[in-house]
């Protein structure tokens, strides 16, 4: 129990370290390994909850995929160092609804302290054995599902009317 | 947990790594060797009988050579870049079963480092981390040659991966598990390489390009990019990628092999005799080294006979071409085993069928839209 606490504390230091060197960082490279390097904390967090298939998921998608495609466009653009433009007069929408967003989770988090998770199927089971998560998936949760691959789909299209050209082009 | 469990894990992995770190020596020399047979020439064979020591000769003028690192480079990331390169070609081999297991000082010892439930979805999530190396390595060199290299390859292999992925789904189904020791054994009576070969067709050009290999070398194109992301390394730096290329190209192997070929089990069709695996436990591990050798041979010999394919060729074959069939042949495998309670071999003969005749069919659009770019 003790050695689990401790891995908790390191991960979480790390995760919130890098998460700040995210936001503060004025090369987009870096700004982009700490996320990188938070995906991953997270990611371990995730198979310390005994959920190894939702943490392996987490690493290939967000640290493998999307980030490495972020970092791509970074290279590709030439965009490596921001200039420090920090003006509230800008941001203050953004800022009121993170600090409501902070809040919120504040709230959530002290209500439910040690509640345990009101879920409608056993989580243990569900979250180690990729098969029962599968059948939660595709029944309880069909409807969520389907939206978010069809949000996915939405962005896809998107983007292929975005970048169409007028001159044909073939393999 | 008591500690001769973990004294076990822990002879287990450095075993494995111990035998990934000489692999890799013993692989450059095989490779040489090999493309000198092949372009008949020798080869090295003058440090040792054979040269049989010139891995040895290689280390050893490498590690004395000086080590550069330009004046405006990002000096932690191109330091970082090396080692973030060569861990995940080390620990994608965890969950890889070399063999059964045995009986040995009263306890059951089993053949294999790791043994998650899914297994495959960890090779995947090392396989998409082992970008980030050569692309931190084009980054941090402050060299547009090696900027490029570096582009080119994180281009290359997020688009190699969807195939990647793909592949192992078809493995998936047709194991019904993503555990590696379930994989293994699902294919007992019948390689899955024989009931999908054009998955796993797809799955050895997938991960050619995932390893940077030719025909698909174009980060490191010497012609165009005079080495690519590693144009700046020297010394041990450029050994670590070095080892990286050769350690990810025997981890792949073997996961081709685990996936598509038996992995640690006998020929189909010998299961109920002494060269079963069940009856004989270290012909296991026997059985897995010379499938891996035979797989590393056809890399070297795809090497030694293709031509660089050109940069924007190589980008629409993986999106116009790859990743339509390995979609096609995922409704096809599922289709045999929807069909398999009525007609026991559908799996084994629906399967293969349907995916050799949309192989052909791709081949045939291919050499049409090919040939239309020729008169035009």
């Amino acid at each position: 129990m003790t050695l689990e606490l401790f891995l908790f504390f390191t991960l979480a230091l790390i995760a919130l370290v890098t998460a700040g060197g995210m936001v503060f960082s004025k090369s987009a490279v870096y700004a982009a390994l700490n996320l990188v390097t938070n995906f991953l904390s997270v990611a371990i967090l995730y198979l310390l909850l005994d959920a190894p298939f939702i943490a392996l998921a987490q690493v290939t998608v967000y640290a493998g995929a999307i980030m490495v495609l972020f970092l791509f466009v970074i290279m590709l653009l030439g965009v490596e160092t921001l200039r420090a433009e920090f003006d509230w007069k800008k941001i203050w929408l953004q800022a009121v609804l993170a600090l409501a967003l902070l809040v919120e989770g504040f709230v959530m988090l002290f209500q439910r302290m040690g509640q345990a998770a009101n879920l409608p199927f056993n989580t243990a089971s569900v979250l180690t054995n990729p098969s029962e998560m599968a059948k939660v998936l595709f029944t309880d949760y069909l409807l969520p599902f389907e939206l978010t691959s069809i949000l996915l789909l939405v962005a896809m299209i998107g983007a292929i009317v975005l970048t169409k050209q007028v001159k044909k082009r073939s393999l | 947990m008591d500690w001769i469990l973990l004294l076990e894990w822990v002879i287990k992995g450095f075993a494995l790594v111990m035998i990934l770190l000489t692999g890799f020596a013993y692989l450059t020399l095989f490779e040489r060797r090999i493309l000198a047979f092949m372009q008949v020439r020798i080869g090295p064979n003058r440090a040792g009988p054979q040269g049989i020591l010139q891995p040895i000769a290689d280390a050893v003028k490498l590690i004395f050579k000086e080590e550069l690192t330009p004046a405006k480079s990002e000096k932690f990331l191109f330091l970082l870049a090396p080692i973030v390169t060569v861990v995940p070609a080390v620990v994608i081999a965890a969950v890889i079963p070399w063999g059964t297991q045995f009986e040995a000082f009263g306890r059951t010892i089993t053949l294999y480092v790791a043994d998650i439930n899914i297994g495959v979805l960890y090779i995947t999530a090392i396989a998409s981390i082992a970008v980030y190396g050569i692309v931190l390595a084009g980054w941090s060199s402050n060299n547009k040659y090696a900027m490029m290299g570096g582009l080119r390859s994180s281009a290359q292999m997020i688009s190699y991966e969807l195939p990647l992925g793909l592949s192992f789904v078809l493995v998936t189904l047709m194991a019904g598990s993503m555990r590696p020791v379930d994989i293994v054994e699902a294919q007992r009576g019948w390689w899955f390489g024989l009931m999908q070969p054009v998955g796993a067709l797809l799955f050895l050009i997938s991960i050619l390009a995932e390893v940077n290999r030719a025909p698909f070398d174009m980060p490191e194109a010497e012609q165009e990019l005079t080495a690519g992301y590693h144009a700046e390394y020297s010394g041990m730096k450029f050994a670590l990628f070095f080892m990286a290329e050769y350690i990810k190209m025997i981890a792949v192997s073997a996961i081709m092999v685990m996936l598509f070929l038996g992995g640690y089990r006998e020929l189909p069709g010998l299961q109920n005799t002494w060269f079963s695996v069940d009856q004989t436990w270290w012909l296991g591990p026997i059985y897995m080294f010379l499938k891996v050798l035979a797989m590393l041979f056809v890399m070297v010999w795809i090497r030694a006979t293709l031509p660089r394919i050109r940069y924007d060729r190589l980008m629409s074959f993986g999106w116009k071409v790859m990743l339509p069939l390995s979609l096609a042949l995922i409704v096809i495998t599922a289709l045999g085993l929807v069909l398999q309670p009525m007609w026991a071999l559908a799996p084994y003969i629906l399967t293969p069928v349907l995916s050799l005749a949309a192989f052909g069919l791709t081949v045939l659009l291919l050499q049409n839209s090919l040939a239309r770019r020729q008169h035009a």
